[in-house]
């Protein structure tokens, strides 16, 4: 065939379609020189492509699909053409790491209080009171004198490590992890890897929305294209996770080293955060619509949006902005009996292997669409509000659909131009949308 | 005219027996006697100025949907003469039939009984009582050993059963010919092919808009989305049960189809439901019964293994057992040709007096049970609401799926309508699967069995059970099978063999119900 097959790479002379006549800077390939560190669906994805050919060793390449080590080790030290394209950027922890995601929302918040007011400040709750340990100690101990009886949940920052992620109702429970902590501290080699500040005590969120006695969080997938000005795309895909045993908070009571359902799952030696059974986004949204009607799910996905770009604002000065960077976010949200959403991390990896064939396909899709908006075959006019299973959610400024019917005009009413969990119908919008590959006729 | 005259009377007299006594007709007193306090009631004009406040306060309107649901439930007029039988059932072989094969399955379930050394029933000690009431909304947590048992039907059992009815009147000894009927249902029923479907079920024409079409995505709601909601909202605040039936023909939005199906139904969740789902609650709780075993291995084989339905696992648990245990359902039974197996109280067979129905319900479970329930709970979440919808979902409808029964809803009819409107719509395709020894019919029963639950992926099975409680029927069951058959027929007529025709209809989660059924009979 004309085009690479899976395994052998046949290399091209690099040449480049002539600049698509509505946007002349946009200049497209035919060719695309990829590496690739991971071995699931992006690496199908990528093979699969027509016009990408994989570099193996050390050559040049026009885009890479990095995991976030490599970048902190080679990408200060890259020079990249204006046309390459890398998939992290450079300190994307602002947003991931949880201490510095919440630093930074709590200062974009107190911003925003102080120069629109209280009112626009609130709309930043939606992540559950945290303290960073063990800088904020003693702010974390005046709060949870405050609320006697709650739950608190200790998470390492970085990644679940040793202990990992426990809950606990009594400061005595964590008289022990303290000690702990600073034994460790004493006694290992300081890596930067593992900075004093490692964990955040958060408040637990003891009233989750329940299915069938079941607790479940939501994957959502959002690509940034660029932090200034801020571009972010939302999926319509993504799904939701059940945990395996019903939910209960009777098991806290126990010592604090007995880890409860959801934590169980997380430190077990084989916790993979895919398996488990899942419900695709679609199948949620509409047995939440069945049960509260559409409009109480419109507003739930209204709040939801509003975590996105609420969460990516409050990075945007601090983000070092590259235009070789694009980012897919997996974020995580934990929906509560009152059906208020709660962001409880974004993940700058988030996990591309496949649990299923249903969530292979998923998958698939979302990395082929993800490398259509990123387009290095240079088919987009950079006009587009929805791109396959993408729709633009910001554009240095939200972004509407444009239905404009009687009613709507003149008010001042308008429908955000996101449709998570909604029908997506990509095959037919790219079909219309774009040209077909260099040397590929329209199927 | 006289003749018509005389059996509205029976038919009200009959509507008038049921209702009096119910909860509803003591509340209607109660309303009535409390009314009298009120200003606007004079005694010049007492008469209707109660009904005008009965009328007014939306009670009337409850009235008319009680009798609207035993409009639904009433046997077809009969001669007076008829003795109770042909209420179940008119025809005497397939009485026969029925009752031949209800003795196989009580047989299977003694001997399974007589080989474990499980009683049919045994009242749990007081610390099982304990432990189970402190599960009850968990009970999926159980790891039961269910290995012993075994279901005491599969679909493919009672398959055989239908097709080896004969109508002794009726000889169908002909070999295949054009005209003969090439399926494997050998008796010959009334069933309706499509033009008699389209007079039936215009609402699935081409030129009227309905839900699981023209609700697309890219199909600007104004044009009729929006209407259809409108008009959904008003049937539900004006609660009015035929109106409701009439509206779900065309689909129910999914944000109150719980509500509107509730309404068809009249289905409540009055505290006097919520008491009687109390009352078979602690039934379960106090008597273990052989059949629960049976209702748990189903669960776990069919529901728990479902991408979608597994997270209801605990409230399939909470419905069938107390379903089991409903000894209201037995009512069903007057206008249903199965009849409920008897037991004996340990030691005294053949004692009349000591006989027992068994399970209390009449209703044993077969392998797939469990899925009549499962896209219920998509829509209920209170068990008691969820139960009472169940019910009545199985006493109007599902109940005709396994007996033997000549009703146009029964599975027999679905059958032969099936094997039907194939053979008549794509004769080439039916002569070739039957040549290659495929029989569509033995790949289609399993769906009709279930009414395709388990099968179609969630909301398309919802928009088809609308157009079945829409048009008070399980026909449509039969049709949506004869489309998909035609939907891929030209993958079908490449096979060669029963195994590979499975593998080309073994996936159905991607079918759009709404569609297919439109272009089979309209287009």
């Amino acid at each position: 065939t004309f085009f690479p097959s899976q395994q052998n790479s046949i290399g091209y002379t690099l040449t480049s379609l002539p600049p698509n006549s509505d946007s002349p800077d946009r200049e497209g390939r035919s060719s695309v020189r990829y590496k690739c560190s991971m071995i699931n669906s992006i690496l199908d994805v990528l093979r699969q492509r027509p016009g990408w050919v994989e570099i193996k060793e050390d050559g040049e390449w026009d885009f890479n699909w990095c995991d976030v080590g490599w970048l902190r080790e080679n990408f200060d030290h890259s020079y990249m053409e204006e046309h390459v394209r890398i998939c992290h950027f450079r300190n994307h922890y602002e947003l991931t790491r949880k201490n510095l995601m919440v630093k930074n929302l709590k200062r974009y918040r107190k911003t925003l209080d102080r120069e629109v007011g209280r009112l626009e400040g609130a709309k930043c709750d939606f992540f559950p009171c945290t303290f960073e340990l063990p800088s904020e100690y003693h702010l974390f101990v005046e709060e949870f004198k405050r609320s006697p009886g709650s739950i608190w949940i200790m998470k390492p920052v970085a990644r679940s490590q040793g202990k990992g992620i426990f809950l606990f109702r009594k400061l005595k429970d964590i008289m022990e992890w303290k000690k702990v902590q600073r034994f460790s501290l004493n006694f290992e080699d300081q890596r930067d890897e593992a900075p004093v500040e490692s964990y955040v005590a958060q408040r637990y969120i003891e009233n989750p929305y329940l299915i069938g006695g079941r607790k479940f969080d939501l994957r959502v997938y959002v690509l940034v294209t660029s932090y200034l000005p801020l571009k972010a795309w939302l999926y319509r895909d993504g799904f939701a996770r059940f945990s395996n045993t019903r939910f209960s908070l009777s098991s806290i009571d126990d010592q604090y080293v007995h880890l409860t359902n959801v934590a169980v799952q997380k430190t077990a030696p084989d916790y993979d955060p895919e398996k488990g059974c899942k419900w695709q986004m679609q199948q949620l949204r509409r047995y939440l619509t069945a049960k509260h009607g559409s409009e109480a799910v419109e507003t739930l996905f209204k709040d939801i949006d509003n975590i996105f770009i609420r969460s990516l604002l409050s990075v945007q000065k601090v983000i070092i902005n590259d235009k070789h960077c694009f980012e897919l976010y997996g974020y995580d949200i934990l929906l509560d009996q009152h059906l208020k959403p709660w962001l409880i991390e974004v993940n700058a990896s988030p996990s591309l292997t496949a649990s299923s064939q249903e969530d292979y396909e998923m998958k698939y899709r979302l990395l082929e669409d993800t490398l259509n908006v990123v387009d290095m075959e240079g088919r987009l006019t950079g006009k587009e509000k929805r791109v396959g299973g993408y729709d633009l959610m910001w554009n240095d400024g939200p972004v509407y659909r444009e239905d404009v019917s009687l009613e709507t005009l003149g008010t001042t009413y308008q429908i955000a131009n996101t449709n998570l969990g909604c029908v997506n119908d990509r095959r037919k919008q790219l079909r219309q949308l774009l040209k077909p590959f260099p040397g590929h006729k329209r199927s | 005219m006289m003749e018509e005259g005389a059996d509205l009377s029976v038919t009200i007299a009959q509507i008038v027996h049921r209702l009096k006594g119910a909860h509803l007709h003591s509340q209607l007193e109660k309303q009535a006697r409390e009314c009298l306090h009120r200003p606007e009631i004079k005694l010049e004009s007492l008469k209707e100025d109660v009904r005008s406040f009965l009328k007014a306060s939306g009670w009337e309107r409850k009235l008319q949907n009680a009798v609207y649901r035993e409009l639904h439930i009433l046997p077809p007029p009969g001669h007076p003469a008829a003795p109770p039988e042909h209420t179940k059932e008119p025809l005497v072989y397939m009485r026969k039939a029925q009752a031949s094969w209800e003795k196989r399955i009580l047989k299977s379930l003694n001997s399974m009984c007589t080989e474990l050394g499980v009683p049919l029933a045994r009242k749990r000690p007081v610390s099982e009582q304990k432990e189970l009431t402190n599960k009850w909304n968990e009970m999926g947590t159980d790891e039961p050993d269910l290995s012993k048992f075994r279901p005491v039907y599969a679909p493919k059992d009672f398959l055989e059963v239908l097709i080896s009815l004969k109508n002794p009147n009726y000889d169908c000894r002909e070999g295949l010919t054009a005209s003969s009927h090439w399926g494997l249902i050998q008796i010959s029923l009334n069933v309706r092919d499509i033009p008699q479907m389209r007079e039936a079920y215009p609402e699935l024409s081409l030129t009227c808009s309905q839900l699981g079409i023209d609700d697309h995505a890219h199909i600007p709601p104004d044009l009729f989305e929006s209407e259809h909601i409108r008009i959904g909202k008003k049937v539900v605040s004006e609660q009015d049960s035929a109106a409701a039936q009439q509206y779900s023909r065309q689909g129910c939005p999914t944000g109150f189809r719980a509500q509107l199906w509730a309404l068809i139904l009249n289905a409540t969740n009055e505290p006097e439901d919520i008491m009687h789902y109390e009352q078979l609650k602690a039934a379960v709780i106090h008597h273990d019964l052989l059949v629960d075993n049976l209702i748990y291995k189903d669960v776990k084989l069919t529901a728990s293994n479902d991408d979608y339905y597994f997270v209801f696992e605990d409230f399939l648990y909470q419905v069938l057992l107390c379903f089991s245990r409903d000894t209201a359902v037995l009512e069903h039974f007057s206008y249903n040709s199965a009849t409920p197996p008897k037991s004996y109280i340990q030691g005294k067979t053949g004692a009349e007096e000591f006989t027992v129905v068994y399970p209390p319900n009449g209703v044993i479970p077969f392998h797939g049970f469990s899925m009549y329930v499962s896209p219920l709970c998509f829509l209920y979440n209170e068990p008691s609401k969820l139960y009472s919808v169940f019910r009545e979902m199985y006493v109007r409808y599902f109940f005709r799926l396994h007996s033997i029964s000549s009703s146009p809803s029964g599975i027999v009819s679905l059958c032969l309508q099936f094997e039907r409107l194939l053979q008549n719509h794509l004769p080439q395709l039916f002569y070739h699967l039957q040549a290659i020894g495929a029989q569509p019919l033995r790949i289609a029963f399993k769906w009709m069995v279930r009414a395709f639950s388990g099968y179609l992926s969630t909301d398309q099975l919802l928009l088809l059970w609308d157009r079945i409680l829409g048009y008070d029927s399980l026909e449509i069951v039969a049709v949506l099978a004869a489309a998909v058959f035609t939907f891929r027929a030209e993958n079908l007529m490449q096979v060669t063999s029963l195994a590979s025709a499975e593998a080309v209809l073994a996936d159905l989660s991607t079918l759009k119900v709404m569609p297919l059924l439109q272009v089979f009979l309209f287009a």
